[in-house]
């Protein structure tokens, strides 16, 4: 893959991200209505991350996510029916119902998975890297992560054995600003987390994560240099939560000039500037079109579904219960 | 048949699954080149080189996610935490992931794993060497929990934890790897889940697991020294527990001993005893009696160490006071 996106590829970029910024505003205005459940972690303004970077990656290759995924489910190709009515707890979801926003998962695209502890997948990826190790296959892990996760225990102790073993990963850092309400500086002993990458023997570098482009480069070299059995890199993609930490957030705790510059920046806004003059306004139109009648559909469909019913808590506790039904991905 | 000791027949059973299916990898701390702390990988690094059984750094949590995130991609890992002291280390793996993700993710993923570990007392290993830890992961869905007390268990228990689909926490005991007793040679499983009756008794029921198991024995000796018949029990799974065996005996002898090494508070006798109460109160003719460690940190001292876990002598006077 080349590390500069086609106009193709940007164009679907742009599509995905705007479906991303409509799905967090609906979930935002559902929530407002009381129509959610529990809290939802909006990824406005850091959808240039999530997008760019699965757009960088195979469809064979994983992604391991956060609680704050919906740019990463969407990037990495889980159908949109099914991802809207998991958030929203339906049936019809990609699990069923039973994970909810945070721990969105599906095989079938390689998103293994969602997870509502900070920093949780980071070693659960290194053991995926393994098995591609293994096995000899050239294939890649892409370890989504927080600047918050950047700071627990089990990511270093990830990203130390990717290091030791040269596994490939690409661990992802979306530097958001904030773990929660803390913003980074009071979190973190440094303020350019791509440093650390020196004391995991890997290449680290910055790079700005509102900038599509930029985010696909990055990834598409770490992966490249993964596929080679070369190792792990750590890419810290530098973005702003424009939202709160959920919709929970009762707020009171941001600079609003800082906010507001990173409005000025918001990433969707900075591609389709860049995509005007190659594609035009009515085809930007057009593809803005798509992607809310598509989500309208998704989230239309979402909301008649039935949630599971309750009888459904009585599925057997173990696969050795359950026969053949679970598959295991990659196997 | 042949004798082996405990330790050698778990190897035994890493072995003959290595060689048998090459998704099985072996990795932990000093596991590969030292051969284990306790012996049990000796030698696997020479036959099966060094992809498949590695020596990690002293790093619980990338243990435990390393066989979670392999087990997710069709491997079968064999990890190992050297201490189930250090289990804490790795219980978010465990807790919120590995437990987790299968069900939750509505059965799309399978993670067939084993996270072996042993704990107990036995070795002057002091307090956060010596624990009993069982109980912490019996508590939580998902996670099947294995004790095998005798070498032909270990093998066998060891083997179908290997096959199975689900994590699987194996739980050895550090005073049992040195304990000998008959093997089958070649392919020998001992289904996850079902008890044995290690000693038929009409009196009172022994349950207990791992090397308590061995104490009840002795107890029932003692017992039978004064014509009480006592059963023994050996749960060999703690989970799912296999309630049809414990209840079916209770039933019979109307009297029962459970016996854990765990600490005797929220501890995993608290759980026997409640199924006991739920299942086969009518049939009780005593309260059933509950046996743990000590509510304190386990000591270094000897005299310490020894009057804070059970033994054949308190098993034996619990039997006898419920037999009033």
């Amino acid at each position: 893959m080349l590390n500069r996106p086609g106009l193709g590829e940007l164009r679907e970029m742009y599509r995905r991200m705007v479906l991303v910024r409509r799905l967090e505003e609906e979930l935002g205005r559902l929530h407002r209505e009381g129509r959610t459940r529990g809290p939802i972690h909006r990824c406005d303004g850091q959808e240039a991350v999530g997008i760019g970077a699965t757009a960088a990656l195979e469809r064979e290759d994983l992604v391991t996510s956060t609680h704050r995924g919906h740019a990463h489910h969407v990037g990495k190709g889980v159908p949109l029916g099914p991802l809207v009515a998991e958030i929203l707890g339906r049936a019809t979801g990609s699990c069923g119902g039973r994970a909810g926003h945070m721990l969105v998962a599906d095989p079938e695209v390689g998103l293994l998975g969602g997870c509502g502890i900070v920093g949780g997948m980071l070693p659960v990826a290194v053991g995926q890297a393994l098995a591609f190790q293994v096995r000899g296959e050239p294939r890649v892990v892409c370890a989504f992560l927080g600047d918050g996760a950047a700071q627990i225990g089990a990511a270093h102790e990830a990203m130390n054995l990717a290091g030791l073993w040269r596994l490939p990963v690409v661990f992802l850092i979306e530097a958001n600003g904030f773990g929660l309400t803390v913003p980074t500086a009071a979190q973190s002993a440094v303020n350019e987390l791509a440093i650390r990458a020196a004391g995991y023997a890997m290449p680290g570098r910055t790079v700005d994560g509102n900038d599509v482009r930029a985010v696909f480069a990055a990834v598409a070299e770490a992966a490249a240099r993964a596929r080679r059995a070369e190792g792990p890199s750590l890419i810290e993609a530098r973005t702003f939560r424009l939202e709160g930490f959920s919709t929970s957030d009762l707020g009171g705790y941001r600079d609003p000039a800082e906010l507001a510059a990173w409005r000025a920046r918001d990433p969707i806004a900075r591609l389709r500037g860049e995509l005007l003059p190659e594609l035009g306004e009515s085809a930007l139109l057009a593809l803005e079109g798509e992607a809310e009648r598509e989500l309208a559909r998704a989230l239309e469909a979402a909301l008649a579904a039935p949630p599971p019913p309750a009888e459904t808590l009585a599925a057997p506790e173990y696969a050795s219960e359950a026969g053949a039904r679970g598959e295991t991905a990659g196997a | 048949m042949r004798e082996l000791r405990y330790a050698e027949a778990l190897r035994e059973a890493l072995q003959e699954e290595m060689r048998r299916d090459p998704a099985v990898l072996v990795f932990g701390e000093d596991v590969a080149a030292y051969g284990g702390v306790f012996k049990v990988t000796r030698d696997l690094l020479a036959e099966f080189g060094p992809a498949r059984v590695r020596d990690t750094p002293i790093a619980e949590q990338a243990i435990c996610g390393l066989a979670i995130g392999a087990a997710m991609m069709g491997l079968r890992p064999v990890a190992e935490i050297m201490y189930v002291d250090f289990l804490p280390l790795c219980l978010d793996q465990l807790v919120n992931q590995a437990s987790v993700l299968p069900w939750i993710w509505n059965g799309r993923v399978r993670l067939p794993f084993v996270l072996r570990t042993q704990g107990g007392v036995g070795a002057g290993a002091a307090a956060q060497h010596s624990k009993s830890l069982e109980a912490w992961v019996a508590h939580v869905p998902g996670l099947k929990v294995v004790m095998p007390a005798t070498p032909a268990d270990a093998k066998g228990l060891l083997t179908a934890a290997i096959r199975d689909p689900d994590p699987v926490v194996f739980i050895e005991h550090k005073a049992l790897y040195n304990t000998r007793g008959p093997v089958p040679e070649g392919e020998h499983l001992v289904p996850i889940g079902p008890a044995a009756v290690r000693r038929p008794g009409r009196d009172v029921t022994l349950v207990a697991s791992s090397r308590m198991v061995l104490e009840a024995l002795r107890a029932a000796e003692l017992l039978a020294a004064e014509g009480i018949e006592a059963e023994v029990i050996d749960l060999r799974t703690l989970r799912p527990l296999d309630v049809g065996t414990l209840v079916a005996s209770v039933r019979r002898t109307h009297r029962a001993v459970v016996v854990n090494e765990g600490w005797r508070f929220a501890g995993f006798g608290a759980e026997l005893a409640a199924t006991i109460a739920e299942e086969a109160f009518a049939w009780l003719d005593a309260p059933v009696q509950r046996l743990g460690a000590a509510d304190r940190p386990i000591p270094y001292a000897e005299p310490m160490e020894r009057a804070s876990i059970p033994d054949a002598a308190r098993i034996a006077a619990a039997a006898r006071s419920c037999l009033g």
